[in-house]
């Protein structure tokens, strides 16, 4: 196990106003790894793709409370998990099928397809009338010749 | 934050879209959209993604959506003017098949 450089926890409550909060604060912690502007981009879109299902599906009967926590470590490794405590998936795989939504005509259901493409793994658990939990890994290369240096 | 300027021309509008594309946003952007294109018995819909700086699967789902709309009204829907870092998104979305983007675009 790779040796852990920092780590953060925050929460907020699922007003979609705060998608963008989550997804630039994530970024801003995040930048301690010295990543590409690509590479932050990648982790900003799957902040915002994980933050807008608890708010669209998890939360869909009301405000609740997302928890978010990040861990960075030495080798550049990145650990993101998005908590909820809604209503739960029923059927994961269902879910994760690109193009599914149950979000309505302007709902690609793309989620889950964008956050696996652009993170390098994603792990997904539930309990109806529990809450979810999307564990999302990124490998940040270490930019570590920079000028000979 | 995100801001909307529509420029008509003729039976065309090209709706300037700066700032970014998410859940909370996308709202804001299709309801300007819609009214504009709407009242103003708009046929071709021009969506200038020039100024987008960061949009996630709304923003492919805004797109979507206005294509069905102008569908229903007899007319089409262009994305243009697509900035480098959106290209991994849209190629991802499948939206090329739909033909609102040009080849060249992404």
């Amino acid at each position: 196990m790779a040796q852990l450089k920092n780590e953060m926890k925050f929460e907020f409550i699922s007003k979609s106003a705060n998608e963008s909060f989550a997804r630039a604060t994530v970024a801003a912690f995040v930048a301690q790894l010295d990543p590409t502007i690509s590479e932050v981009a990648d982790i900003k879109t799957a902040i915002s793709e994980a933050v807008t299902n608890c708010i669209v599906h998890a939360y869909k009967n009301g405000l609740g409370t997302i928890y978010i926590s990040v861990k960075i470590f030495e080798n550049g490794q990145v650990i993101i998990k998005i908590r909820d405590k809604g209503c739960g998936i029923e059927n994961i795989s269902q879910a994760m099928e690109p193009l599914y939504t149950t979000g309505g005509a302007e709902r690609a259901g793309l989620g889950f397809a964008v956050m696996q493409s652009f993170m390098d793994n994603i792990k997904v658990t539930s309990k109806l009338e529990k809450g979810t939990t999307i564990t999302l890994t990124k490998n940040i290369i270490p930019r570590v010749t920079k000028n000979g240096q | 934050m995100v801001e909307v300027k529509i420029i008509k021309d003729g039976e065309s509008a090209s709706a300037l879209i700066k700032g970014d594309i998410d859940h909370h946003t996308a709202k804001e952007i299709r309801e300007q959209i819609d009214a504009y294109v709407q009242d103003n018995q708009i046929k071709l819909l021009n969506l200038d993604f020039s100024q987008v700086q960061f949009m996630d699967s709304s923003g492919i789902g805004l797109i979507m959506g206005r294509f069905k709309m102008m569908k229903l009204l007899m007319g089409s829907v262009k994305v243009i003017n697509v900035p480098s870092h959106l290209k991994r998104i849209i190629k991802l979305s499948g939206l090329l098949s739909l033909g609102v983007i040009e080849k060249g675009e992404v």
